[in-house]
C-alpha cells in the first residue's frame, strides 16, 4: 500500500541549530505512527514542516505517493494533514461550533456551515467518542475537551493524517486513556495518526510503528511489537560521551534545604509540582533530571520565592521561606538562584553587563548608600567578577546581549556566588554554551559543593546532571518518580524520565 | 419641562449621536480585528475637512462624502501599514494620525480658502439636509405623536443610514464569514493562520471599514450638522466614540446605546447651560465628564467588567 | 523578518536611524509647504531666521522648549518603566489648580518662599492626576493608555469648572484667576528691569527655564544614578527579570506614572507662574502631547530630550514667524510636522532598518 505521508531528505536550519539532518520518513495508511526524542530532537519542527508552518531547506514531501508542495498551513489542510498543536490554536470566547467552521466556512454566511458542523460532530461523536457540546464556549472547558475539539476542527476540515504534538502533556492519566480510545478509532476508521512524544509507555500502548529521534537526526523506525522500553529509551538517549569531571567524594553535611509535600497547582488547577519531598544538604549536589515541562521550572520558581507554593513546605535552614513568596526575602536568607531562561529571567538583555551583573542584589547598601546607586561601585565590582570568571570581553560596559551564551552565563554565577550563599539553585546552567564555558561552569559548581555548600541543580542534560551530581532525582509529571546514585545507568534514569518505573517495565 | 423641550432634547441627542455611533463602529470593526485605533478622531477631522472642502467647490454634498471617505482611508492605510506591516506600536501611530489631521486640516484650509482654518459656509443645496418623513407634518400639532415625529422625522438621509448600520454591523460581525474569521483574529490570530486564513489581509479589511465609517462620520459633522468645517470641530468625539467602545465590552447594539447615552448627555448640556434649577447653576461641566468618568470606574471594574478582544494591540508574528 | 532584527552598529541604531526618520518626516512636511504653493527651502529659512536670528527669537524658542522638556521627560520616564502615558496634557492642566491655589492662597508671604511652594504643588496635583491611572493599572488592572486619555478630558471640563466657578473675579468677562503678582519676578525681563536696570527684548522666557535643566539633570540621575531608577527600567526592560530581582511591577508603575505626572505638572510653574500669572483655560494647549513627539525623538534619555525640545522650540517660534511672513502658511504647520515626526520616530520606527541591515551585512561579508 502507498504511504500516506512520506518524508524525503528533509533539511532544516536555524541559523546555526541544525532541527533537522537529512530526515526520511515514511508513514503507513491507517496507522498510528509514534515519532519519539529529547526535548530539541527535532520532531515538533519536522511536523510543523509537514503542516506547512516552516518550510524545509531541503527535502521532499509526498501524500499517498504524490509529490507535494505544502507552503502554509492552509496546503497542508487542502492535502488532507491536520494538526493539533501543543498550545492549542482556539478561539477562546468562541463556541466549539464556531471554533470547528473557521476557515472551512463554506460560503459567506456560517448558518450553513455551522448547520452542518453540528451535524457532522454528532456523527463524529457517536464514531470516535468525540462528545463535545456544540454549544459550549471554549474557553470555558477543560483542556481534555478543548483538545477534543482541536480533534474535531481538523477532522471537520476533512483530515485524512492527524499530527498530535505532546497532546497528553496537559491531560490528566484518565484523559490521556481516553484520547488514545479516540486514536485507535480513528485509526480503524482508516485515518492515519502521527503522534509526537516523549513518554515511552504512551508510545507502547498505541502506535504500530515508531520513529526515534536524536539530535536532529532520524535514529530508528521500528515496528512497536518488535522494539521494547529498554531499545527505545537507549536509541532516545543514545551514548554519549561522558563529559569528565574532576571531583572527589561528597563529603554531605547538615541539610540545608528541606522540601516537605511541595505542591503548586496552575490557575487551571492542575498539579504541575504534586507533593514532592526532598532535601539537599551542605557539600552535596542534587540533581533534578527529566524531560523539561514535568515540573522542574515550578520548583526553581517555588524555592526562589517568583511563586508560593498551594501546599507544602521548603525549609530553609530551619525557616520556612515558602510563605515569604519575596525572591528578595528569600535571597537576603541566604540562597543564590542561577534561572534557567537567562536570556529572559538571568539578565536584561538591553541593559549593560555591570548592570546585569547586579539584578537582584542592586539594592544592596555596598553600591550605593540609600537611594544612590554608586555606578563606579557597580562598575569595578563587575570588572573584579569578570576577571574572576574569565569573562570575554571583560568589560562591564558592553551591552548584555552582545555576550556568547558561555559568558552570560559566567557574569549570572559570577553574581549569585559573589554573596557567598549557603544554597544555589541553578537550572539549565550549561544551556546553549560553548564547551570551554561549561567545563569552567562544571569546575565552579564542584568548588562550590567542596566548600561545603549546597547545591540544587536543575537539567534537561543528562549528561550534566550525571557528572554533577552526588544524588539523582528524577521528575515526571510533576513527582519525583525516584531517587539514584550518580552511578545509576543512562538507561535506567531514561526509563524514570519516561515515566515507566521498574515494576511497571 | 414640557413635552416639547423633551422632544427637542432628544431629537438633538439622535444628531449628536450620529458621529459617535459611526466612530464607535468605526473602532468596532478595527479593534475586533486586533487592531487598536486611538485614531478615531484625526480620520473624522480630516474627513471633515475633506467633506466641507469638496463640498464647497463642487457644490455637491454627495461629492463632498466621497471625497471624505477618500481622505480618511488614506489615513487608515497609513495606520494599517504601520501596524500590520511594520508591527510599530499602534497607539503611536494613532496619535501621529490625529495631530497629521488636526494639523493638516487647518494649514490646508487656511490656504485654500484663507478663512483662518474655516470652510466657507456651505448652502443648503451642498449639504445634507433634514428630510421630512411622510405623515410628519399631519402629526405636528397632535399631543405625544407630534413630538415623536419631531424626534424621529427630520434628520438628514446619512442619520437614517447610520441606524442602519447598527444592525448591520451587528449581523455581519455574528452570522457572516467574514466575521466569524475577523473576530477570531482579534482573539487569537495563530489559530487564524493555521486555518490557512491570512491574519494580515483580514486586518486591513478591517481597517479600510474603520476608515469609511470614520469619513461618514466626518462628511456628517461638517456637512450636515454644520454647514462647513471649523478648527477642532470633532473636539473630542472620536474619544467618545472610543470610550464608548469600552462602556459597550466591544459590542455593536450595546455601542448604539452608549452613543446615545453620551450624545443625550451632550445635547442635555447644551440645553442645561445657564438653567437655574432650585437656585443653582448646574454644572454643565460634570455632565461633559460623565462619558469619561463612567469609562474609568467601569475600566477599573467597579460596574461590570470589560473585555477587549484578547490580541488588540499585539503585533502578529508567527514565531510561538 | 530575521533582517530587521540583525545586529547593527550602535550608531546607525541611535543615530542613523533616528535622523533618517526624522529627514523623511521633514520631506514630507517639505511636501506639504509645496502643496501649498510656498517654496520649502524659503519657509525653512524664514523660520531659522525668526527662532535663532535674533535674541527674542531666542528667549521664545526657550519659553517653547522649557514646556516640552518637562512634558518630554514626563512621557519618557513612564517609557522607561514600559508605559504610555499620553495624560501628559491632563496632569500638566490639573496642576495648574496647585500653582493657582498656592500662588493666589498665600500670596500674603513672601515671594521667594510662595514660589518654591507653588513648584511643589504644581508637582503634587499633577503627581496625583498621574497617580490614578498608575493606580488603576497596577491594581485593577485599567489600561493605562486608555484611562490617561480619558483623564486628559476629565481634566479639561474639571478645570473649566475650577476656573469659571471659583477662580475668576467678579465681574470679569474672560474665564480666567486673577493675577498672582509676585509671580512677575520669574520674569528674565522682569529681572533685568529691577535688578540689573537692563531692558531685555519682551520675551515669556523665566526662571523656569533652569528648573526645566534642573529636572533633566534630576531625571537622569534618577533612571541612572539611583535604585529606583534601576528598577524603574528593569520593569520596562524586562518585567520576568524584574520579578526574578524581587522588584514588585506594581509598585514601580505606581511610583512611576506619580513622577512622570509631577513632572508634567512642572509645566504649569512655567505657564502659569511664569508666563502668564493667572490661571487660564487650556493653557496647556497641546504641549503634553507634544512631549510624544520629544520623548520619540530624544530616544527617551534627557539629553536628548532637551535637544529634541529646543527644536520643537525653534519649530514653535520659526512656525510663529512664518505664519506672519507667509500667511499662506498657517502656524498648525507645526502641529503637521509633530505628527510626521511621532508617524516616522515612533510607529514606522523600524521603516528603513531592514534595507540599512542588508547594506551593513553585506558590506561586511
Amino acid at each position: 500500500m502507498t504511504p500516506a505521508i512520506e518524508l524525503i531528505g528533509i533539511d532544516k536550519r536555524f541559523g546555526a541549530v541544525h532541527a533537522n539532518k537529512d530526515v526520511t520518513l515514511s508513514i503507513a495508511q491507517g496507522s498510528i505512527h509514534g515519532i519519539i526524542g529529547e526535548n530539541g530532537a527535532g520532531k515538533s519542527t519536522l511536523m510543523s514542516i509537514l503542516f506547512g508552518f516552516y518550510a524545509a531547506d531541503q527535502g521532499e514531501i509526498k501524500v499517498k505517493g504524490q509529490p507535494v508542495s505544502i507552503k502554509s498551513s492552509s496546503d497542508a489542510i487542502s492535502h488532507g494533514i491536520g494538526m493539533v498543536h501543543q498550545h492549542f490554536m482556539l478561539v477562546d470566547p468562541f463556541t466549539v461550533l464556531e471554533n470547528v467552521v473557521l476557515g472551512a466556512e463554506d460560503g459567506k454566511l456560517i448558518g450553513p456551515a455551522l448547520a452542518k458542523a453540528r451535524q457532522e460532530l454528532t456523527r463524529l461523536a457517536q464514531d470516535y467518542e468525540l462528545d463535545v457540546d456544540p454549544d459550549a464556549i471554549v474557553g470555558d472547558l477543560p483542556v481534555g475537551l478543548q483538545q477534543r475539539v482541536e480533534i474535531l476542527k481538523a477532522l471537520f476540515k476533512g483530515a485524512e493524517t492527524l499530527i498530535l504534538d505532546e497532546p497528553t502533556g496537559v491531560l490528566t492519566p484518565d484523559e490521556a486513556d481516553h484520547l488514545f480510545r479516540i486514536l485507535g478509532q480513528l485509526r480503524d476508521q482508516g485515518k492515519t495518526v502521527i503522534l509526537i512524544t516523549h513518554k515511552l509507555r504512551e508510545i507502547m500502548a498505541i502506535t504500530d510503528h515508531v520513529s526515534v529521534m536524536r539530535r536532529g537526526e532520524m535514529v530508528a523506525t521500528k515496528d512497536t511489537k518488535k522494539t521494547s522500553v529498554e531499545e527505545l529509551a537507549e536509541l532516545m538517549v543514545g551514548r554519549r560521551v561522558l563529559l569528565r569531571v574532576e571531583k572527589g567524594k561528597a563529603k554531605p553535611g547538615e541539610v540545608v534545604l528541606d522540601v516537605k509535600n511541595l505542591t503548586w497547582k496552575d490557575r487551571k488547577g492542575t498539579p504541575r509540582v504534586d507533593n514532592v519531598s526532598f532535601t539537599v544538604r551542605s557539600g552535596e549536589i542534587v540533581g533534578i533530571a527529566g524531560v523539561s515541562g514535568n515540573g522542574q521550572s515550578e520548583i526553581l520558581e517555588l524555592i526562589s520565592g517568583i511563586s508560593r507554593p498551594t501546599s507544602g513546605q521548603i525549609v530553609f535552614e530551619g525557616k520556612d521561606i515558602g510563605i515569604l513568596g519575596d525572591p528578595r526575602h528569600v535571597r537576603e536568607e541566604g540562597l543564590a538562584h542561577v534561572p534557567e531562561d537567562r536570556q529572559h529571567r538571568g539578565l536584561i538583555a538591553t541593559f549593560d553587563a555591570s548592570e546585569s551583573s547586579i539584578l537582584g542584589w542592586h539594592y544592596d547598601e555596598t553600591l550605593g548608600k540609600g537611594f544612590r546607586l554608586d555606578r563606579q561601585a557597580v562598575i569595578s565590582r563587575c570588572k573584579a567578577e569578570m576577571q574572576e570568571f574569565d569573562v570575554r570581553p571583560a568589560d562591564p560596559l558592553l551591552t548584555s546581549a552582545k555576550f556568547s551564551g558561555g559568558n552570560q552565563q559566567k557574569i549570572i554565577l559570577a553574581r549569585e556566588l559573589e554573596r557567598d550563599p549557603d544554597l544555589l539553585i541553578v537550572g539549565q546552567p550549561t544551556r546553549g554554551v560553548d564547551i570551554g564555558a561549561i567545563e569552567f561552569i562544571h569546575k565552579r559548581l564542584i568548588a562550590l559543593r567542596d566548600q561545603g555548600k549546597a547545591i540544587l541543580l536543575v537539567s534537561v542534560e543528562l549528561d550534566e546532571i550525571r557528572s554533577l551530581s552526588d544524588r539523582i532525582l528524577v521528575m515526571f509529571a510533576g513527582k519525583i518518580m525516584g531517587e539514584r546514585g550518580p552511578e545509576a545507568n543512562e538507561r535506567e534514569l531514561g526509563l524514570l524520565m519516561a515515566g515507566v518505573t521498574e515494576d511497571a517495565a | 419641562m414640557d413635552l416639547s423641550l423633551i422632544a427637542e432634547v432628544l431629537a438633538s441627542t439622535i444628531r449628536l449621536s450620529v458621529p459617535l455611533v459611526l466612530a464607535c463602529l468605526a473602532g468596532l470593526w478595527s479593534e475586533k480585528s486586533g487592531i487598536v485605533d486611538i485614531g478615531l478622531e484625526g480620520k473624522m477631522l480630516a474627513a471633515a475637512f475633506a467633506a466641507a472642502a469638496a463640498a464647497s467647490y463642487f457644490q455637491s454634498a454627495w461629492l463632498g462624502l466621497l471625497i471624505a471617505i477618500t481622505v480618511s482611508l488614506s489615513f487608515a492605510l497609513v495606520h494599517g501599514y504601520a501596524a500590520i506591516n511594520q508591527r510599530g506600536n499602534q497607539v503611536v501611530s494613532g496619535v501621529a494620525i490625529n495631530m497629521l489631521a488636526a494639523g493638516l486640516a487647518v494649514v490646508l484650509g487656511n490656504t485654500w480658502f484663507k478663512e483662518g482654518g474655516r470652510t466657507p459656509a456651505l448652502p443648503v443645496d451642498a449639504r445634507f439636509m433634514p428630510i421630512e418623513l411622510p405623515g410628519a407634518r399631519e402629526l405636528a400639532g397632535v399631543p405625544f405623536l407630534g413630538d415623536l415625529a419631531k424626534i424621529i422625522s427630520g434628520h438628514s438621509i446619512l442619520t437614517y443610514l447610520t441606524v442602519l448600520l447598527v444592525p448591520l454591523t451587528a449581523w455581519a460581525l455574528a452570522k457572516t464569514r467574514f466575521g466569524l474569521r475577523l473576530r477570531a483574529v482579534g482573539e487569537n490570530p495563530h489559530a487564524v493562520d493555521t486555518a490557512g486564513i491570512s491574519v494580515a489581509r483580514l486586518r486591513y479589511q478591517a481597517v479600510i471599514i474603520a476608515g469609511i465609517l470614520c469619513g461618514v462620520a466626518g462628511a456628517f459633522m461638517s456637512t450636515s450638522l454644520s454647514a462647513g468645517f471649523v478648527r477642532d470641530m470633532t473636539a473630542g468625539r472620536g474619544f467618545m466614540a472610543l470610550a464608548a467602545l469600552i462602556f459597550a465590552s466591544w459590542r455593536a447594539w450595546p455601542a448604539f446605546y452608549a452613543c446615545l447615552l453620551f450624545g443625550f448627555l451632550q445635547a442635555s448640556g447644551n440645553y442645561l447651560q445657564g438653567v437655574h434649577i432650585g437656585g443653582f447653576e448646574v454644572p454643565v461641566q460634570f455632565i461633559n465628564l460623565l462619558p469619561y468618568l463612567l469609562t474609568v470606574v467601569l475600566l477599573a471594574g467597579f460596574i461590570g467588567k470589560s473585555i477587549p478582544p484578547r490580541a488588540s494591540g499585539i503585533p502578529y508574528t508567527k514565531d510561538r | 523578518m530575521a533582517s530587521a532584527r540583525g545586529e547593527l552598529p550602535p550608531w546607525v541604531d541611535l543615530g542613523l536611524i533616528p535622523l533618517l526618520n526624522l529627514v523623511v518626516a521633514l520631506l514630507f512636511a517639505g511636501l506639504v509647504v509645496l502643496i501649498i504653493g510656498e517654496n520649502p527651502l524659503e519657509a525653512m529659512w524664514i523660520m531659522l531666521k525668526g527662532a535663532v536670528g535674533s535674541l527674542k527669537g531666542w528667549g521664545y524658542l526657550l519659553y517653547y522648549a522649557t514646556n516640552f522638556v518637562f512634558t518630554g521627560l514626563a512621557v519618557a520616564v513612564a517609557f522607561h518603566a514600559g508605559l504610555f502615558n499620553i495624560g501628559g496634557e491632563g496632569q500638566a492642566y490639573f496642576a495648574g489648580l496647585g500653582a493657582a491655589i498656592v500662588g493666589l492662597g498665600l500670596e500674603f508671604l513672601p515671594w521667594p518662599l510662595v514660589i518654591p511652594l507653588a513648584i511643589l504643588a504644581s508637582m503634587l496635583f499633577g503627581a496625583f492626576w498621574a497617580w490614578i491611572p498608575g493606580y488603576l493599572q497596577a491594581r485593577r488592572g485599567s489600561h493605562i493608555v486608555i484611562t490617561t486619555i480619558m483623564f486628559n478630558f476629565i481634566a479639561g471640563s474639571l478645570m473649566v469648572y475650577f476656573i469659571k466657578d471659583y477662580f475668576r473675579p467678579v465681574g470679569r468677562m474672560a474665564v480666567e484667576s486673577r493675577e498672582i503678582t509676585g509671580a512677575y519676578i520669574l520674569s528674565f525681563r522682569e529681572i533685568g528691569l529691577r535688578f540689573f536696570d537692563l531692558r531685555l527684548p519682551s520675551t515669556p522666557l523665566n526662571l523656569t527655564v533652569f528648573l526645566a535643566i534642573i529636572a533633566a539633570f534630576v531625571v537622569w540621575y534618577l533612571l541612572w544614578r539611583t535604585k529606583l531608577g534601576y528598577e524603574i527600567r528593569a520593569v520596562g526592560a524586562n518585567t520576568e527579570a524584574a520579578i526574578y530581582a524581587g522588584i514588585k511591577p506594581q509598585r514601580i508603575i505606581i511610583i512611576t506614572m506619580a513622577i512622570s505626572g509631577a513632572l508634567a505638572g512642572l509645566m504649569a510653574v512655567n505657564e502659569v507662574l511664569g508666563v502668564q500669572h493667572r490661571l487660564l483655560l487650556e493653557y496647556v494647549g497641546g504641549a503634553g502631547f507634544v512631549g510624544i513627539a520629544v520623548a520619540l525623538m530624544g530616544r527617551s534619555h534627557p539629553v536628548g530630550i532637551v535637544l529634541a525640545a529646543m527644536l520643537f522650540g525653534l519649530l514653535y517660534q520659526g512656525g510663529a514667524e512664518l505664519s506672519f511672513a507667509k500667511p499662506l502658511i498657517s502656524r498648525d504647520m507645526i502641529v503637521v510636522i509633530q505628527g510626521l515626526v511621532i508617524l516616522f520616530m515612533g510607529a514606522l520606527e523600524y521603516a528603513f532598518r531592514p534595507a540599512l541591515a542588508a547594506i551593513f551585512i553585506k558590506a561586511e561579508d
